[in-house]
């Protein structure tokens, strides 16, 4: 369970844990105060354990990102002069509104991360990640300086230009050879389905913002005299004013359980290509080392030694494909899963808030044209 | 009634204006008629001004005030028939172009009369007007109008950029949509001057209706929605030179003219955020359909059967949403963004009738100072004793007093029109407001049900993923 704790900076994010049940726990209930830069620390300790690299890293949660809500709120702070007092105090409600919700949704992809990884077999035992649970105190995790950055970067590079290289083996394995083509079309398509949600819920809270103006400035209508259609536009600034809650409404629930299930599974994604690159990579490794097993023993030259780095390679390719097979089908059902109650829950946002809008409508409509 | 069988390179553009034509009727009016009559509503409530009525040719006879059934003008847009179509009907239109180049191409509009008032010829007619045909009807009433107080209602406006693209002929979407714009403004505009008691009695009214050929009108360039605001404007700026200030002794025309310019403003507010709603519910429209594809992709190549469907059908989900979006977008605008439009412009009108009324007292003020100095005039002379000179200043008199006369009572007149004219035009505002966004909220209504209807559809088959 995650609590937000709002201090100076947004990054700041509480968490607590109740009766956990894990096992190696000192106590049973417990809370720390951790920063995103923590989180990254932990994700980034899976990622370089070579233990792991059998496993699907759950993806890091994003960085949060007030940057829009920043800039509309000064914009907000410049054009205060040209509003109504209703008006400003309408639209800064309205950003504080955005800005907690974005607040809540960062907290929200944080507890995710954690419930992924105590809920892997493994991973829940990782030393790391008790450590990020239970010490009570800053953990001292410096953000990655510029050299760190640039390795990691380069990294990247190297690890995309290998991928493709790998890419192009075809495997022996059908089950890896058709994750590898699924995963990657997958992939791609995802992150283009996720980036043209964000422009569609954009264009809706936009449209919705609209109506808000609408809604004020029919009420300024209506506020100039007591005549028979002053009192109607009163009326349908009401509903307007109603009804633009419900868009904004809708934008957000679209936001949670579409938007933001195409981003998590963009990244996992992403998390289970790397995980076959991972294995590409010591699929590479043993066929070298077979190669240098073959070289030495026609030289007979340190043939125990190269047979025990092929015994290593080896075993290392095995334990990662089994564990990866393992992974993959977890990831396909886990998605599943994840897609139905998303899909699920998103149709019954979308039909409540419907409902919602007509019922608004009939009861207006009801009024004005039992007036005129 | 429009409906273009041009080809259209973006069909979501083309499904915006087709479906709004289709539905013409239920966003004009009743039923896409404009009704033409003489009185109906209007003389319950108007009381007959007990002053001497104008003497000018088309003073309502008093048949004519009786109730008469309903006159419908219709504005279609029409058929060049030098240019032929295949599926030429009456309902089929075709952008004109002449023997000169493509900028001497205009459209014609047809204009379809159904009356019973006897100062028609027949009982149903049509002609075909093309767009300065109006301008020239308005210049025309308003030349003669204005000066009795009258609110003339304003044509709409020229566009060169949307003319020119029409006239290239370009098979732009957004020139389908101009041509639609201005035939339901033009419409709208029409019912406005044949539902006003007053104009519909004006000779040049009953000949843009009737005649056959109309003499091309010319020196348009002046109407122009920056024209027309100008002409406002210079009314406007000779009242404020106006040396002597106005001694109200009603308040009346002081406090509405402050509300009618206060309305304006606040209509040119609401005005901006419509258009802004618009473009960001086409924006919407866009965007929607744009993911519905991405949407569609992605349930191809997701390998679990179940779903993958599920994803095809919030595919299909999605563009019905975009179809949604395109005609709330329609009705923003043809039904909101326009209603204000036409408003602003006629607030303009009737702060121009104000204008006049001012006009009309300056004349009178000024005559006043004249016939002062006459006087003036006259007894310098008595005193000097000039007998021949002194005949001609007391016809000059008697000829100004008359003058003053005469403009104290056409002020009189114009006030009381002015009167008359601000509370029928008031009526009809409120009247045309209810009605209009009713019929939005209405079709806002219909939207919902339909996606309820959507959604419920969906509801399942997300539920059968496994």
């Amino acid at each position: 369970m995650m609590q937000e704790g709002l201090d100076d900076g947004p990054d700041f994010l509480s968490e607590e844990d109740r009766g956990s049940t894990l096992p190696n726990f000192k106590q049973n209930e417990f809370s720390v105060v951790r920063q995103h830069e923590e989180f990254i620390w932990l994700h980034d300790s899976f990622v370089e354990n070579e233990e792991y690299a059998g496993y699907i890293i759950p993806p890091a949660p994003p960085r949060p990102d007030f940057d829009a809500s920043r800039e509309k709120l000064q914009k907000l702070g410049e054009g205060e002069g040209s509003m109504t007092k209703e008006e400003f105090t309408k639209m800064k409600q309205e950003l504080e509104a955005e800005y907690l919700a974005i607040f809540k949704k960062t907290v929200a992809m944080h507890e995710v991360f954690l419930c992924r990884v105590a809920a892997h077999p493994v991973l829940r035992k990782d030393l790391n990640f008790h450590v990020f649970l239970e010490y009570n105190q800053d953990l001292s995790v410096r953000g990655k300086n510029k050299k760190e950055k640039l390795e990691d970067f380069f990294k990247n590079v190297v690890k995309s230009a290998d991928g493709v290289l790998v890419a192009g083996v075809k495997d022996v394995d059908d089950f890896f050879e058709h994750e590898k083509t699924f995963l990657l079309e997958y992939h791609n398509r995802v992150k283009d389905a996720s980036a043209k949600s964000d422009r569609m819920i954009r264009s809706h809270k936009n449209a919705a913002d609209d109506i808000n103006r609408i809604a004020s400035s029919l009420y300024t209508l209506g506020t100039q005299d007591s005549t028979d259609l002053c009192k109607f536009f009163l009326k349908v600034s009401e509903l307007f004013e109603k009804t633009r809650k419900i868009e904004a409404r809708i934008a957000a629930d679209e936001d949670l359980k579409l938007a933001d299930l195409l981003k998590y599974y963009l990244r996992e994604s992403q998390a289970a290509k790397d995980l076959l690159y991972r294995r590409s990579r010591a699929l590479v490794d043993y066929e070298n080392a077979n190669k240098a097993l073959d070289k030495a023993r026609a030289k007979n030259r340190d043939v125990l030694q190269a047979e025990t780095s092929q015994q290593l390679c080896c075993h290392k390719f095995e334990k990662i494909s089994e564990s990866a097979k393992q992974e993959l089908i977890d990831f396909k059902t886990r998605r599943v899963a994840a897609f139905r109650k998303n899909l699920v829950e998103l149709a019954e946002l979308e039909l409540k808030h419907a409902k919602g809008n007509l019922q608004l409508l009939q009861g207006c409509l009801g009024i004005l044209k039992g007036n005129t | 009634m429009l409906l273009v069988t041009k080809k259209f390179h973006n069909k979501s553009e083309f499904e915006f204006m087709k479906l709004f034509a289709a539905r013409n009727d239920s966003f004009l009016s009743a039923d896409a008629n404009v009704e033409l009559s003489t009185d109906k509503s209007g003389s319950s409530a108007r009381k007959e001004p007990s002053g001497p009525r104008h003497a000018s040719s088309f003073t309502p006879s008093p048949a004519a005030m009786q109730p008469t059934s309903l006159e419908q003008v219709q504005a279609t847009a029409e058929p060049n028939p030098l240019k032929t179509c295949e599926n030429l009907s009456t309902n089929c239109v075709m952008f004109l172009s002449s023997l000169g180049d493509g900028m001497n191409a205009y459209v014609a509009y047809k204009v379809s009369t159904r009356t019973s008032l006897p100062m028609f010829r027949s009982k149903v007619f049509s002609v075909r007007r093309r767009f300065s045909d109006f301008l020239g009807l308005y210049e025309k009433l308003s030349v003669k109008q204005s000066l009795h107080g009258c609110i003339i209602p304003p044509p709409p406006e020229k566009s060169v950029v949307g003319m020119t693209k029409v006239k290239v002929g370009m098979d732009d979407p957004s020139s389908v949509e101009f041509v639609e714009r201005r035939r339901a403004a033009l419409e709208r505009y029409l019912q406005r001057v044949v539902s006003h008691p007053s104009l519909l009695q004006d000779p040049d009214v009953r000949e843009f209706l009737e005649r056959e050929d109309l003499p091309r009108a010319v020196n348009t360039q002046a109407l122009s929605g920056a024209g027309f605001l100008k002409m406002i404007n210079k009314a406007s700026d000779a009242v404020n030179k106006m040396t002597i200030k106005m001694n109200e002794s009603d308040t009346w025309f002081e406090d509405k003219f402050q509300e009618v310019e206060n309305e304006e403003q606040q209509l040119r507010k609401l005005h901006v955020v419509v258009d802004s709603l618009v473009n960001h519910r086409k924006e919407l429209c866009g965007n929607t359909a744009v993911f519905a594809k991405s949407l569609a992709m992605l349930g191809n190549s997701e390998d679990n059967t179940a779903l993958s469907r599920a994803l095809s059908q919030l595919a299909e989900v999605e563009d019905k949403m975009e179809q949604l979006h395109q005609e709330q977008a329609a009705s923003d605008f043809f039904i909101f963004a326009e209603l204000l439009g036409d408003y602003i412009r006629l607030l303009g009108a009737v702060r121009g009738c104000f204008d006049q009324r001012m006009r009309a007292w300056q004349r009178w003020q000024e005559a006043q100072s004249t016939l002062q100095k006459k006087r003036e005039a006259e007894a310098k002379l008595l005193w000097a004793n000039k007998p021949d000179k002194l005949q001609q200043a007391k016809e000059e008199i008697t000829e100004w007093e008359a003058r003053v006369t005469q403009y104290e009572r056409d002020f009189d007149r114009i006030g009381m029109t002015v009167r008359k004219e601000v509370l029928r035009f008031e009526k009809e505002k409120a009247k045309d407001f209810k009605s209009q966004i009713i019929k939005y909220l209405e079709a806002m209504l219909q939207s919902q049900q339909r996606l309820i209807k959507f959604w419920e559809a969906f509801l399942p088959e997300a539920k059968a993923i496994a």
